[in-house]
């Protein structure tokens, strides 16, 4: 017991720690993630991506458990079963948000799956608490190549399709009326939202997915309602969690992720409160 | 009394005049239109002069959206032809400005005005090339709708009224030779109604552009009319403004005993009859 806790404490080491190559690794890894997660932020949160964000989440975890137990990266596993369920959530448009009982069943068997699939794979049992709970310290040369990878398709493929998909988002009467793909515009953001996705689950796991990708740009919309604004100042905040995050995290010897989420949920409450009075007052009226 | 009705007499030109040659705003051949087998208005024969400021009349569920979205291209014909401005209807065409229903509340908080209106420009380019341009039209059209004042506002804090605004505004600004208007009177107050139809004339005097707008009250329009397109019993049809204001015709078409009347100064209106 006093052993635990004992581990548990402030390390008066951290500073040497955070030299470390491995921490170098992690910030560089979890800034990349932030940066991905940002640069789609105001999408995540204009066109719903909570629902994206947690259903990508739970049918990754079988794709990464599988890849294992197939001798595969669980990376590519994550990816490609992401992506997969992106095309399928996309496919089935709004009714998949509307079923609800249907979606949540398929998304508890994704689960099951996934667990199913990390039980049979002996060799390697820390891959289920990595999927579900992330690993930042544990990010490897290989990985940061995927995720600066992922950062520039991201923004790649924004720069091209960043206004009709703004449109898109606002009013996808409008944009349908101005003759652009709104349907396929929706697949490309969820596609965009899947890679995110893959690095995110990396960082803070599944179940944490969350706090990295929809937490953040929620708290910068309370700021402004501005498109880039809200994907900068969501950056920052994703950021931010991910570093303080980290050096607590060496501090107190505990999982960055932990530390990370509540970094994040501190800067949405603080964005909640500080911004109150200017929503309830709402905008000036001058007729 | 002795001069006649004064509706109509504010609408700029003479769309007779040009009847040769500029072809009709809206041309319907033979159209029906429906979804899955079900026909929502079949029958679909007429011409909306160009010029002209003509409301669109129907009972919920009659049609009068799903008549905006063929002239937009965004629903195709079950049959016939459809032609907007003379030429086939087609989706994005930049000619046409649109006001969809409910734009207000389908919008929500997370975009200012100005941006919505300047979505309503360039929100269809591709690629991140900025004309710089833009500003002083996305300027202009919010002077127009007088929302300068409020443009940096999201949508969702702002009054009905004002929201509307901008929903013109962001119609308005490619400078559109047709502006489609979906029940822009919904949720307003009177004042706020009458002055979004004075904001509608003032465009109008100010730029000839054909207007089709989608209402279930005809008052608030009826000095400024040219014509009516009403969907009474599965079909459309479009009238001349004297031909239509009929008591006869709007009972029919309501569905509710409704009278016209016409007041000393030449002003029509129509009132349910108690
Ligand atoms: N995309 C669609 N798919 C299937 N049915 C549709 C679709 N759009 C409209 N309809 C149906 O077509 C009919 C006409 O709809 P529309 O919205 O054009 O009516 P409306 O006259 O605009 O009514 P309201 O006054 O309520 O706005 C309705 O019965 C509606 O249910
Ligand atoms: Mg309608």
């Amino acid at each position: 017991m006093t052993g635990v806790l004992a581990e548990v404490g402030y390390q008066s080491n951290w500073v040497e720690v955070l030299s470390a190559p491995f921490m170098r690794n992690a910030f560089t890894g979890g800034i990349l993630v932030a940066l991905a997660g940002g640069m789609i932020g105001y999408f995540v949160v204009v066109r719903g991506g909570e629902f994206a964000a947690h259903a990508l989440g739970h049918i990754g975890f079988p794709g990464a458990t599988g890849a294992v137990l197939l001798g595969l990266s669980p990376t590519l596993g994550l990816g490609v079963f992401c992506v997969a369920g992106a095309l399928v959530i996309g496919a089935l448009g709004h009714r998949a948000r509307d079923q609800a009982v249907a979606t949540g069943t398929v998304l508890a068997f994704a689960t099951g799956l996934g667990i199913l699939f990390a039980s049979l794979a002996t060799r390697n049992t820390s891959t289920v608490t990595n999927v579900l709970f992330g690993n930042l310290l544990a990010v490897s040369r290989d990985q940061l190549v995927v995720f600066a990878v992922v950062a520039v398709v991201i923004a790649g493929v924004l720069a091209v399709v960043a206004r009709p998909l703004t449109l898109a988002s606002i009013s996808p009467e409008v944009a349908a009326a101005k003759g652009l793909p709104v349907r396929a515009l929706g697949i490309c953001f969820l596609v965009l939202m899947a890679l995110a996705t893959t690095v995110a689950v990396q960082v803070v796991g599944t179940l944490l997915l969350f706090a990295l990708l929809v937490t953040p740009p929620a708290a910068a919309l309370r700021f402004s309602a501005r498109p880039v604004v809200v994907c900068s100042l969501g950056t920052v905040f994703g950021v931010v969690s991910v570093v303080l995050g980290l050096v607590v995290s060496v501090m107190f010897n505990l999982p960055p992720s932990f530390f990370v989420v509540t970094v994040s949920t501190v800067i949405w409450v603080v964005s909640m409160l500080v911004t109150r009075e200017r929503h309830r007052t709402a905008a000036p009226t001058t007729r | 009394m002795n001069d006649g009705p004064r509706v109509g007499s504010t609408a700029p030109g003479d769309p007779a005049r040009h009847e040769a040659d500029v072809p009709p705003a809206v041309r319907l051949s033979g159209v029906s239109v429906g979804f899955g087998g079900r026909t929502v208005w079949s029958h679909g024969d007429l011409q909306v002069p160009t010029g002209g400021l003509v409301c669109i009349i129907g009972p919920n569920g009659s049609g009068k959206t799903t008549l905006l979205r063929l002239l937009l291209g965004m629903v195709p014909p079950a049959s016939g032809s459809v032609e907007v401005l003379g030429a086939p209807a087609r989706r994005g065409n930049p000619r046409i400005g649109y006001v969809p229903q409910r734009f207000g509340d389908s919008v929500g908080e997370a975009i200012t005005g100005r941006d919505l209106v300047r979505l309503g420009h360039t929100g269809n380019r591709w690629g991140l090339r900025r004309d710089p341009g833009v500003e002083a039209e996305v300027d202009a059209a919010l002077a127009a709708v007088e929302a300068e004042g409020f443009a940096g506002s999201r949508l969702a804090d702002l009054s009905g009224g004002q929201q509307q605004r901008i929903a013109i505004a962001q119609a308005m600004v490619g400078s559109p030779d047709l502006l489609v208007l979906d029940e822009p009177l919904a949720n307003l107050d009177l004042r706020n109604q009458r002055d979004v139809v004075d904001l509608l004339v003032t465009l109008r005097e100010q730029r000839p552009v054909t207007m089709l707008v989608v209402v279930h009250d005809l008052n608030p329009f009826l000095p400024y009319l040219t014509g009516i397109v009403y969907l009474l019993d599965g079909h459309p049809h479009y009238g001349e403004i004297s031909d239509v204001v009929d008591d006869e015709l709007l009972t029919h078409l309501y569905g509710t005993s409704v009278q016209v009347v016409r007041t000393a100064t030449g002003d029509l209106y129509t009132q349910a009859r108690p």
